[in-house]
C-alpha cells in the first residue's frame, strides 16, 4: 500500500484509522453540543432585559453556569470529567468517551456563539412581530433562528474546528484519533513521520471545515442578497 | 375607534427618569387618517407605539375598537394585535423570507391554513402593485417596494387600524407621494382608520382629516388639519404649518408700513381661503362693494388632502369704518381674516 512512495504503510493505515476517529469525535459532538448549546443560546439572548422572554433569574444563572465552565481550561476539564463519563459510558478511553467532555465543553461556547448570532439581529424586526402578535416562540422559530441562520453556520464551522484541537488533547489521555496517535508514535516513540503526517491531515480537517461552513453561509447569504 | 385617556410613560434609566408623555388624551375617529405631528423627541414614537403594546403605559389607558388594550392580558393581547396592523421606518422586512412569505408571516402567525394565506398574499400583493415581485428577496427592493410590502404585511389580517410609524421618513418626497397615495387608496377602499407619526407637514397635509401637534410630551393642539393650516393655535403648530405654507410675511414689508397722512386707515392683513370660496373671485367683489383699495403683497394656493387652500397678505387702505366692513364681508363669505398690522 505504497501509495506516498516515503511514507510506510503501517503509518498511512494508522493515520486514516486515527482520522477516521478524530472526524467521528469531532461531528458527533458539535452536534450534541449544538442540540445542547443551541437552544441555551436562545434562551440567554431571549431571557435577556427588555426581550420577549425575558426572565433575570433564569439569564443570570446560565451566564454564570456558561461563564464558569467556559473559565476551565480543557484539560482540565477532562480529567475532572472522568467519573462522569464513566458514568455515562462506562470507559472513560476511547473515542464514544471522548465525546462526553468534547460535548460538555463545547455547549457553553456554542451557547455563546448562538447568542452573539442572535443579538445581531435588529430589535425592529423582532418587534414587528410583537406588532403582528407573535408569541415568544414563533418570534424564535421564524425569526431569529432564521434571520441569523448564515452567522449560526459560521459558529458551526468555528465549533467543529476547536473541536479538532480539543479532540487532539483528549487524545493524549487515551481519546483516541488523531491526537492519540500523534502522542504515541510521533512523541512517545519519536516517529516524526507520524507526527507530520498527523499534523497534515489537522491541517486539511480544519481547511475542509472552514469552506464547508463558508460555502454554505455564503449560500444561504447570496440567496437572501 | 381609538380612546386614549390620560396616558403617561415614564421611562426609568439609572438615577434619571424621563417623562415622554404626560397625560396625553385623544380620540381617532373610524375611518379617518389621523395624523400625530412633532420634532424628534417630543414623543410622538412613544405614543404610537403605546397603541398596540409595544410600550407599556405607565399610567392611563387606552381603548381600540371597544376594548382596553391596557387591560388585556398576553394572550388577549396577541389576537388584539393581529387586527392592528403597523409600518415602520425602516420597513422591518425579514431578509431571510422572500416578499410573498413576508406577507404571509402575520397569517402564519394567526394560523391561517397555507392555501388561504397564499390566496390572500396574493392578493395583497396585487392591491400594492408587486404581484411581479412575490419571490424575490427584500434586499433587492427599493425603498419605496420595501414599504409596500410592509403595507401589505400590515393588512394581511384584515386590521381595522393602521399604525405608520414614520413610514415615509426614510423615502424621497416621489416615493413617499406614492405611498401615502396608497394610504389613502386603502383607507377610502376598506374604510381602515389609520394613526400616523411624522415630524414631516407634508405628510399631514397631503393625507390627513385630523392632526395632533404633540410638543415636549404633551399635545398642545387637536383639529381638523384645514383648520391648523389656516389657523394654527400655537407657536409649535405655527413652525409646523410655515415649513409647508410659507405664512411669514417678510420683515422689510412689515418695515415699510406706516400710517398715511391723508386720514385713510391701512390694515396688514392675511386671508386664507379654504375649499370652493378659494376658487371665488371674494377679493375684486369686495373692492367693488366697499370702495377700498387692496395691494397685494403676497399669495399662495396649495392643497390639503383634496381640498385647495390658499393665502393671501394684502394691504387694505380706506377709511376706517369701510376697512372693517369689508373685513367682515370676507368673513362672513368663510374666509379666515389675520390682522397682521394695524395703522
Amino acid at each position: 500500500m505504497a501509495v506516498i512512495p516515503w511514507v510506510e504503510p503501517w503509518v498511512i493505515e494508522k493515520v486514516l484509522f486515527a482520522t477516521w476517529e478524530t472526524i467521528y469525535m469531532v461531528l458527533s459532538s458539535a452536534f450534541l453540543s449544538y442540540v445542547f448549546g443551541l437552544p441555551l443560546g436562545v434562551i440567554l439572548v431571549t431571557t435577556a432585559a427588555g426581550h420577549v422572554l425575558e426572565n433575570k433569574g433564569v439569564n443570570s444563572v446560565l451566564g454564570s453556569i456558561v461563564n464558569a465552565t467556559r473559565s476551565i481550561p480543557f484539560i482540565i476539564f477532562l480529567i475532572l470529567l472522568i467519573p462522569f463519563t464513566r458514568m455515562v459510558v462506562g470507559t472513560s478511553i476511547g473515542t464514544v468517551a471522548s465525546i462526553v467532555p468534547l460535548t460538555l465543553a463545547a455547549i457553553p461556547f456554542v451557547a455563546r456563539l448562538v447568542e452573539t448570532s442572535l443579538k445581531e439581529i435588529e430589535w425592529g424586526l423582532i418587534e414587528a412581530a410583537l406588532s403582528m402578535g407573535a408569541g415568544a416562540w414563533q418570534i424564535v422559530a421564524k425569526v431569529l433562528l432564521p434571520e441569523a441562520a448564515p452567522s449560526i453556520i459560521l459558529g458551526v464551522a468555528i465549533t467543529t474546528i476547536n473541536l479538532v484541537g480539543y479532540s487532539a488533547m483528549a487524545g493524549i489521555v487515551g481519546g483516541g484519533g488523531l491526537g492519540t496517535l500523534a502522542y504515541y508514535y510521533g512523541y512517545q516513540r519519536y516517529e516524526d513521520t507520524v507526527m507530520w503526517v498527523t499534523v497534515i491531515v489537522l491541517i486539511i480537517l480544519v481547511q475542509g471545515f472552514q469552506m464547508f461552513g463558508d460555502k454554505f453561509a455564503d449560500k444561504i447569504a447570496n440567496k437572501r442578497r | 375607534m381609538i380612546e386614549i385617556k390620560n396616558l403617561s410613560k415614564i421611562f426609568t434609566i439609572p438615577g434619571q427618569e424621563i417623562l415622554a408623555l404626560d397625560n396625553v388624551s385623544l380620540t381617532v375617529k373610524a375611518g379617518e387618517i389621523f395624523g400625530i405631528i412633532g420634532l424628534s423627541g417630543a414623543g410622538k414614537s412613544t405614543l404610537i407605539r403605546c397603541i398596540n403594546m409595544l410600550e407599556r403605559p405607565t399610567k392611563g389607558s387606552i381603548i381600540v375598537d371597544g376594548r382596553e388594550i391596557t387591560a388585556l392580558d398576553k394572550r388577549e393581547l396577541r389576537s388584539a394585535r393581529q387586527k392592528i396592523g403597523m409600518i415602520f421606518q425602516q420597513f422591518n422586512l425579514l431578509s431571510s423570507r422572500t416578499v410573498s412569505d413576508n406577507v404571509m408571516f402575520p397569517l402564519e402567525i394567526a394560523g391561517f391554513a397555507r392555501s388561504a394565506a397564499l390566496k390572500r398574499t396574493r392578493e395583497l400583493l396585487e392591491l400594492v402593485g408587486l404581484s411581479d415581485k412575490a419571490g424575490v428577496y427584500p434586499a433587492q427592493l427599493s425603498g419605496g417596494q420595501k414599504q409596500r410590502v410592509g403595507i401589505a404585511r400590515a393588512l394581511a389580517n384584515d386590521p381595522k387600524l393602521l399604525l405608520s410609524d414614520e413610514a415615509t421618513s426614510a423615502l424621497d418626497p416621489q416615493t413617499t407621494r406614492s405611498i401615502l397615495k396608497l394610504l389613502k387608496d386603502i383607507n377610502q377602499q376598506f374604510n381602515l382608520t389609520i394613526l400616523l407619526i411624522t415630524h414631516d407637514m407634508n405628510v399631514i397635509k397631503e393625507v390627513c382629516d385630523r392632526v395632533a401637534v404633540i410638543d415636549n410630551s404633551r399635545i398642545v393642539e387637536v383639529g381638523d388639519v384645514l383648520k391648523v393650516f389656516s389657523n394654527p393655535g400655537t407657536p409649535t403648530s405655527r413652525s409646523f404649518v410655515n415649513t409647508v405654507v410659507n405664512r411669514e410675511v417678510p420683515g422689510e414689508l412689515l418695515h415699510g408700513f406706516a400710517a398715511r397722512n391723508d386720514g385713510a386707515a391701512v390694515k396688514l392683513v392675511r386671508v386664507s381661503f379654504i375649499g370652493p370660496s378659494a376658487g371665488e373671485p371674494l377679493i375684486s367683489s369686495m373692492v367693488r362693494k366697499y370702495e377700498v383699495e387692496v395691494n397685494i403683497l403676497y399669495g399662495n394656493i396649495d392643497r390639503i388632502k383634496d381640498t385647495p387652500f390658499g393665502n393671501l397678505t394684502v394691504e387694505l387702505i380706506g377709511p376706517p369704518g369701510l376697512l372693517q366692513e369689508s373685513l367682515d364681508y370676507l368673513r362672513g363669505r368663510g374666509l379666515e381674516i389675520e390682522v397682521l398690522s394695524d395703522a
